[in-house]
């Protein structure tokens, strides 16, 4: 029977990362559940075990009920009945499925049911999800939010909350408004509190995914007569205290299993979440985070299908006399595809592991003080996630694109046609560079990494790391690239000038994305040559027609060329305060 | 109302992906190149079993099972899928069993269990493809039986209700307690494996399978539900003579390939006119006697 997960043995290659050893031991604290919980893992080994067997279940459910359910799911849709959006047909199959499988709610300890999955894991499952529907993988995955809600809810909030994911209720994530996407801080929807102390929400959200699930965090201004993002706090709001109906459901291009909702807030009761004012600055950052990493992974679970598509159709067409996969022209689209897909799931992969480490160590920090090592370690990775998220959420986001397209070409005709899955995965990638931050977003979190030298220096620390025999050619070709980057970053602090700075960030991103990568598949490659020795050997290739071509762009670019580019009508637009 | 629910599960080899070395040189089945399966009407049974005790708390799901030690893997999928224990029927005199045997080895087997009141099997199993295991052991046990089911709808007052599959429809019946029921492939699949219960029965094995030298060894001692029920012949109080080779009648003479012809068929009523019939006919054709 087809497994998403076993299918692809490069998935669990990356459950060997030296680092999961150390994110293991942090996550289980030696251990200590196995005499309370007879799912807890008694050491290492049996911990990754309990991996392997949660990613095996997950394939499962995922190439033998979700796949086979997500055509019928992309034509049917959800639909608003009464001001309640219903999921198409299919959808509430693949919930009961994912349920009685026990995928919920996995990432929480097991005081609440959970299975204390670390991250890397979680995104392993996400990505597998995603590649047999990217629709539902949103449905499924904005379970994360409860991260949200047991990092900065209390004690009790945990315990009211945390069993009923973990027994399958779904989230989401009430942020976006009519006039606040990009730019939340002008969120409008008002908290008021009744003389009693309830908080009440009143006003409309728009763009909500999944927005009619069973427990929202919603974004919500609580200091009346504030303007900015230090007036917002975050709130609970549970469907069954009720006050929130559908108004509209969106028509989108993609992702059709996932429902897009517009909510209309009329007195719905509410609990705050943490703090007041934190809202935006402090929870809705974390929100983000592990969104745009759930994201990524969405991303690589499409970049596989599109590859997996776009294979198995050279395989079987042949044009003048051969089968298509013999010519140059389409090997040449296949390799690169595969490549973006072992690069970018690396990336991926890394990312979760440094958010693992320094989330688990912020988890032993609500329990004791920290060592002095332990923090300085903790300060360390969330420096490295939060350098890692945007450029693995950019990256991976457009190559789920790069790849859908790709698959389309290698169709010919027929992936125009409505009946083949490469059309679906098309549309479905396209949202992936937009939501939970653009990739032009993604550029402006990276830029300061860019600047302050912390890629350069994780570029150089890769460097000295050895490869094996084969790969070392490759890896001086990277370091040839890594000087080549280094000279076009001095370049544009040289000509301190912010518009040429903000013009130029995204060539900076692009080649910084791809050496780090290069860096990361030649030590895959040096580790399982069997698995990724051709990806190296093409995506190093592509690296360097990237950076050497955005090195001679940024080279050769003065802030007097900006005048070329920025529309006459630019000078006339004004937004009104 | 708290059901004792046995489900008869077979591990077989997975006759719907036949490769090239399926059979051997001797037109034996290659079980080795074969990977063995949790039959799959079995899985349905299953199923069927789990909804009801799903829809009566308290109920528990047993699997039953006969087999060489590796069977003990059926058990160990039952557990992760919600089943709350199982038994593993083997003995080296049970081995070459046809169905007569296997069905008085499972009823001295359900009878040792103990107050069942519903035991499930799949109509067949894709090796045998006999359906004839499930009805000889309710025959041996005095059960009422009711076969081809799609759905048992509920159980209450001592009574289950079933919709079963017959030519050109579905008819619902309504059975007492206790019951043998076999069922449909046309049923509702297996639920997933739970990841909760997988990690928790990983482990779980018959006391036959284990080698000793398993670095999860010593939870055997702490974790009592990590040991599998394991019952030989002699456990069960069975009589040797009825089991294994010695207990079967059935001897395979050759095996060949058939190729069906006959694009008709033709239907036959209960009536010992036609019983007597199709004896005649299958006398005269030589396929029994």
């Amino acid at each position: 029977m087809a497994n998403y997960y076993t299918d692809h043995p490069e998935i669990e290659f990356h459950l060997n990362h030296p680092l999961m050893k150390r994110i293991v031991d942090l996550k289980e604290r030696n251990y200590a559940d196995k005499d309370n919980f007879d799912d807890a893992p008694v050491n290492y080994e049996d911990a990754i075990e309990n991996y392997k067997r949660l990613l095996d279940i997950t394939g499962d459910v995922a190439a033998n009920i979700i796949e086979p359910n997500s055509e019928s799911v992309d034509q049917e849709g959800p639909h608003l009945e009464n001001g309640r959006m219903i999921y198409a047909s299919k959808t509430f199959e693949n919930l009961d499925a994912t349920r009685k499988a026990g995928l919920w709610g996995i990432s929480m300890p097991r005081r609440y049911n959970g299975l204390n999955i670390p991250n890397v894991v979680f995104s392993m499952a996400s990505e597998i999800i995603s590649a047999a529907d990217a629709g539902f993988q949103n449905v499924w995955s904005l379970q994360s939010c409860i991260d949200t809600l047991y990092e900065f809810g209390s004690e009790e909030q945990r315990q009211k909350y945390i069993p009923r994911i973990a027994a399958g209720e779904t989230m989401s994530m009430d942020l976006t408004e009519p006039d606040a996407g990009s730019d939340l801080q002008r969120v409008m929807l008002k908290a008021t509190q009744d003389e009693d102390g309830t908080w009440r929400l009143n006003g409309v959200k728009r763009f909500i995914t999944n927005g009619d699930s069973d427990i929202h965090l919603v974004l919500a201004r609580s200091e009346e007569g504030t303007h900015d993002g230090r007036g917002l706090s975050m709130f609970i709001y549970d469907k069954q205290d009720g006050g929130v109906t559908v108004r509209h459901i969106e028509n989108k291009l993609g992702i059709h299993g996932s429902p897009t909702c517009e909510l209309v807030f009329k007195n719905a009761k509410a609990e705050l979440c943490g703090d007041r004012k934190l809202g935006l600055i402090k929870y809705v950052m974390a929100l983000m985070n592990g969104a745009r990493l759930g994201i990524a992974a969405q991303s690589v679970g499409v970049e596989q299908e599109a590859y997996n598509e776009g294979l198995a159709y050279a395989k079987e067409r042949a044009q003048f006399g051969k089968k298509i996969i013999t010519f140059p022209a389409v090997y040449d689209m296949l390799s690169r595809m595969k490549a973006k897909l072992d690069a970018g799931r690396s990336l991926l992969y890394m990312t979760a592991r440094y958010v693992d480490i320094y989330k688990a160590l912020e988890d032993i920090a609500r329990e004791r003080k920290l060592t002095p090592e332990e923090r300085k370690e903790m300060k360390q990775y969330s420096r490295l996630a939060d350098a890692f998220t945007p450029l693995s959420k950019g990256m991976n986001s457009e190559y789920a694109n790069q790849n859908a397209y790709d698959a389309i070409s290698i169709h010919g005709g027929s992936g125009f046609i409505m009946e083949y899955k490469s059309q679906r995965l098309f549309r479905d990638a396209r949202i992936f560079s937009i939501y939970e931050g653009t990739t032009q977003l993604q550029v402006v979190a990276a830029v300061r990494y860019i600047t302050n030298g912390t890629y350069l220096n994780i570029m150089k620390e890769m460097l000295e790391e050895e490869v094996c025999d084969c790969m070392k050619p490759l890896k001086e070709r990277i370091a040839k690239l890594v000087a080549t980057y280094e000279e076009a970053i001095e370049k544009v602090k040289a000509d301190a000038n912010q518009d040429e700075h903000d013009f130029l960030a995204r060539r900076l991103y692009d080649m910084t994305a791809d050496i780090i990568m290069s860096l990361l598949i030649i030590a895959d490659a040096s580790k399982a040559p069997e698995l990724f020795k051709k990806s190296a050997n093409v995506y190093v290739r592509m690296a360097e027609e990237e950076v050497i071509g955005h090195a001679a762009y940024v080279k050769a670019f003065n802030a007097d060329d900006l005048s070329s580019f920025v529309a006459e009508e630019a000078a006339e637009t004004e937004v009104a305060e | 109302m708290k059901l004792r629910i046995v489900v008869l599960a077979k591990q077989v080899p997975d006759t719907r992906n036949v490769g090239k070395d399926a059979m051997t040189a001797e037109g034996t089945v290659n079980r080795a190149a074969l990977p063995a399966i949790f039959n799959p009407e079995d899985l349905n049974a299953l199923e069927q079993a789990l909804r009801i005790k799903d829809q009566n708390p308290g109920s528990t799901v047993g699997i039953l099972t006969m087999g060489p030690p590796r069977a003990g893997e059926i058990i160990r999928q039952g557990l992760y899928r919600g089943a709350d224990e199982g038994w593993l029927l083997t003995d080296r005199k049970s081995a070459g069993a046809d169905t007569l045997a296997t069905s008085y080895f499972l009823a001295k087997g359900i009878e040792k269990i103990g107050n069942v009141d519903i035991v499930l099997g799949g109509r067949q199993a894709i090796d045998g493809d006999t359906a004839q295991v499930g009805p000889q052991v309710a025959q041996k046990l005095g059960l009422n039986q009711v076969t081809y089911a799609e759905e048992v709808l509920k159980v209450e007052d001592g009574k289950a209700t079933i919709r079963r599959h017959i030519d050109g429809g579905v008819e619902t019946v309504v059975a007492p307690l206790p019951v043998l029921i076999t069922v449909n492939g046309s049923a509702a699949p297996a639920r997933p494996c739970n990841v909760k219960r997988v990690m928790k029965y990983k482990y779980a094995t018959c006391p036959m399978e284990r080698k000793g030298d398993e670095p999860w060894s010593d939870l055997y001692e702490t974790r009592p539900y990590l040991t599998l029920g394991q019952w030989s012949i002699a456990d069960c109080g069975a009589d040797y003579d009825q089991c294994g080779l010695a207990g079967s009648p059935t001897k395979v003479k050759a095996v060949q390939n058939i190729v069906f012809q006959a694009k008709e068929s033709k239907t036959l009523t209960g009536s010992d006119a036609d019983v007597e019939s199709l004896v005649k006919e299958l006398l005269d054709e030589k396929i029994i006697g």
